[in-house]
């Protein structure tokens, strides 16, 4: 798109030639994942976790759209319908737990290409919006399954609902009443139950949207690289057609064999059993714990023990659980430094692994029953996080002294590989006869 | 300005969580019954498969009959099994024939036909198992205050609970600690969670009589009640491992295929 070296759409076919002049579709496809859309060469499979989150999205939505033919939003039969889908909708159980199991398996793949983005500094300009499309996306993600969640209606369904909806009669003078409003009563019941169907119909739309804005905004600077080099001329790229849809699929594949152990051999290993007792407003299980995708999250909101400057501990608890995904808006000003990648950030690096340690250990505790030794290392690790990116990452950019950028994004292919490089073949199309930069040795 | 407001936050959220860190802990007060309850014992079932890891397990079809013996001449006294109709203990090897018996042989709540006054009649295949209660006040009544859980889905609504079913029923005989009080109505048993339990024993050896000549141990009879509940609870088990072995090979197949496209799209091209 922005590249000037780009292929350009030229098609061959009468019938194709006759849609683009009237509907230019199959341009736009070309320009967005096909042959027109350069790619820097170099990137690696970490780079592959963005079309994955695209396909698990797509699972969901397909899942959820065949979910909701046979299930009933009300709390005398939520429970039952799930059942029914499980025991005598054709192949029910298969698209349940392709559901039930999908959800985390997005978060996952989501984990996983934000840290790939924290690593390669993928948050630096020029791409700042795409970045903060992707945190907007975290947060529907978000939203979007904690109210899935709620639809069966099992005891951690209705007992989850009524812990985060509580959350919010943290806020001050109002909090009790927006909590009413939100939840549509004084405790989660059919009227949770059908407005949280209704979002959660809706929201995984309103992110296919998001996820149309946040490539429009990348396919403008294009993807960043391990290198962090920017993109420089044609000998740095490969076209997305072939290269990456031929790379990819590899990845898509490899992740639905994973997907498919765990939907067809332990389906119910991610989630909590207590979901499979109906959900009774009289009897509250031992341990309420939300789906293990919220756990970091979770670990933060309890961490807060004590009243502090005049604010009670839990509304502490409200604030930094959502201010651990609202600081992520502002990673592109609280990180200066001009190298990408961390490659090249000696320091940062190690950094950067502390943190991924940090967020597994706060994981790890908000699962744990809220009890000592838990409780001590949830704040010290919720006071890392903070601190990380807060305090940190913004020190770190002045300290540091970063390695020595290589000067091209070919060059040090070339440096790598050793040998040299004949993607000047046809079928690597015209745009590419500039790869003969200078050999390694 | 980001940075500056960010370092402020930064440091009141750490000293916040650090205050909080180093307050002192009330000693943490200590639970009896935690050092009491026992989790479950291993023990393995058929459809567990080859090293435990379930791919190809399949159910005893032999062994699901006589837990479905076990569970209907004893828990079903107090349990129900609402979400399994009498058609589908054909799965369990059962002839139409039979399963039809089966069903004749419960009364079902109906309307009488005539009056249109509340009354019971035989069930069909198409019933599900009636519940041995009329409403959960006359289940507690029964069951000094205590409900009996359906069955239908306890496997796995427990975690390890095959395990924790079998070691549920076989718990009985432990010795209650010393100094350890039970309540009036409540019987020891170490694997439940609370440690006392509303249910009394409800297996004693050669409680049934097995058409297959089995002896009929308590241990026996909780593995196949436990393997039937199982069966109850996943009746989709042995056709998801199927097609489940069937994905995975086309899976592999495919991602070699996707591999070797790979290789040959990018030879000779260095990245
Ligand atoms: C005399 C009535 C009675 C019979 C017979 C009976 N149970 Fe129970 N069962 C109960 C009651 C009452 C409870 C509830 C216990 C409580 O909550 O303390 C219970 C609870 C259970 C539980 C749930 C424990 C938990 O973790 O909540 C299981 C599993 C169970 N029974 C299995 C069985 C099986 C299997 C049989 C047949 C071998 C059986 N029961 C026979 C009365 C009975
Ligand atoms: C962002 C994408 C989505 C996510 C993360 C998501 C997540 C979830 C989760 C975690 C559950 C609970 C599963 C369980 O434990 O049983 C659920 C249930 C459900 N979802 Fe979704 N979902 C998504 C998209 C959709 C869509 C697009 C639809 C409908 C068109 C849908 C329809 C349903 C229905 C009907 C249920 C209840 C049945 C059940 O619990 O299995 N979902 N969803």
């Amino acid at each position: 798109m922005s590249f000037p070296w780009a292929n350009h759409y030229e098609p061959k076919h009468p019938l194709m030639q006759w849609v683009d002049q009237r509907l230019p579709l199959p341009r736009l496809v070309y320009n967005a994942v096909g042959a027109g859309y350069p790619v820097p060469r170099n990137i690696n499979y970490w780079y592959n976790f963005g079309v994955l989150a695209g396909v698990a999205l797509m699972i969901q939505i397909l899942t959820g759209v065949v979910l909701a033919m046979h299930y009933s939003a009300h709390v005398t039969t939520a429970f039952d319908s799930v059942e029914h889908i499980m025991r005598n909708v054709n192949s029910g159980w298969l698209i349940r737990y392709m559901h039930a199991n999908g959800a985390s398996f997005f978060f996952i793949v989501v984990y996983v290409h934000i840290f790939r983005g924290l690593y390669y500094g993928s948050y630096k300009a020029p791409r700042e919006v795409v970045w903060m499309l992707g945190v907007v996306i975290f947060l529907l993600m978000m939203a979007t399954a904690f109210m899935g969640y709620v639809l069966p209606w099992g005891q951690m369904s209705f007992w989850g609902a009524q812990v985060i909806t509580s959350l919010f009669s943290a806020i001050p003078l109002v909090g009790e009443a927006v909590r009413t409003w939100l939840v549509g009563g004084f405790a989660p019941d059919n009227a949770t139950l059908t407005r949280f169907f209704s979002l959660h119909y809706l929201l995984p739309f309103v992110i296919l949207g998001v996820v149309i804005l946040k490539i429009w905004a990348l396919h403008i600077p294009g993807s960043t690289n391990p290198t962090g080099v920017d993109v420089k001329g044609p000998q740095d790229t490969l076209p997305f057609h072939p290269y990456f849809t031929a790379k990819d699929f590899v990845g898509i594949c490899v992740y639905l064999m994973i997907f498919a152990a765990f939907v067809f051999f332990m389906p119910n290993s991610l989630g909590h059993p207590d979901n499979y007792i109906p959900a009774n407003p009289l009897s509250t299980p031992a341990h309420i714990v939300p789906e293990w995708y919220f756990w970091p999250f979770y670990a933060i909101l309890r961490a807060f023990t004590v009243n502090f400057l005049w604010i009670p501990a839990k509304l502490w608890g409200v604030i930094a659980m959502f201010a651990a995904i609202i600081l992520l808006f502002f990673l592109p000003w609280l990180d200066s430094s001009r190298v990408k990648s961390t490659s090249y950030r000696p320091m940062y690096r190690i950094w950067f692994w502390v943190l991924v340690v940090d967020v597994l250990i706060l994981a790890w505790m908000g699962g744990a029953p809220a009890e000592e030794p838990y409780v001590r290392i949830s704040q010290i690790a919720s006071a890392y996080y903070f601190a990380h990116f807060l305090i940190v990452l913004p020190l770190l950019s002045w300290f540091e002294k970063p390695l020595p950028l290589p000067n091209s994004i070919a060059e040090s292919v070339l440096a790598k590989s050793g040998h040299r490089d004949d993607s000047t073949a046809p079928a690597a199309g015209a745009g590419h006869a500039g790869a003969a930069a200078a050999p390694a040795e | 300005m980001v940075r500056f407001l960010g370092f402020g936050a930064g440091l009141i959220f750490v000293i916040a969580l650090l205050v909080g860190a180093l307050m002192p802990r009330e000693a943490a007060v200590e639970d009896p019954i935690k050092k009491i309850h026992l989790y479950p014992e291993a023990a393995r079932w058929q459809q567990d498969g080859p090293l435990g890891m379930g791919v190809f397990g399949t159910y005893d079809r032999a062994q699901l009959q006589r837990g479905f013996q076990v569970y209907k001449e004893v828990c079903s006294a107090c349990h129900g099994l609402e979400r399994i109709a009498f058609r589908n203990l054909g799965a369990l090897g059962f002839s139409e024939a039979e399963v039809k018996a089966l069903a004749k042989a419960r009364e079902v709540p109906s309307l009488d036909p005539q009056t249109g006054e509340p009354s019971t009649r035989p069930a069909l295949p198409s019933d599900h198992w009636p519940s041995p209660y009329p409403n959960e006040v006359a289940a507690r009544a029964a069951n000094n205050n205590a409900l009996p859980p359906d069955l239908s889905l306890i496997i796995k609504a427990r975690p390890d609970g095959k395990r924790y079913v079998h070691s549920l029923l076989t718990g009985y005989d432990k010795p209650v600690p010393q100094g350890f009080e039970i309540t009036e109505g409540l019987h020891f048993n170490p694997y439940f969670h609370s440690v006392a339990i509303a249910m009394a024993r409800p297996l004693n050896d050669e409680q049934v009589t097995y058409a297959d000549g089995t002896k009929a141990t308590v241990d026996q009879m909780s593995m196949d009640v436990t393997a039937f509940l199982h069966w109850a609870s996943e009746p989709e088990l042995e056709r998801r491992r199927q097609i489940g072995v069937a994905t995975l090979i086309f899976l592999g197949i495919l991602t070699v295929l996707a591999w070797l496209t790979y290789r040959k799209v990018w030879a000779g091209v260095a990245h």
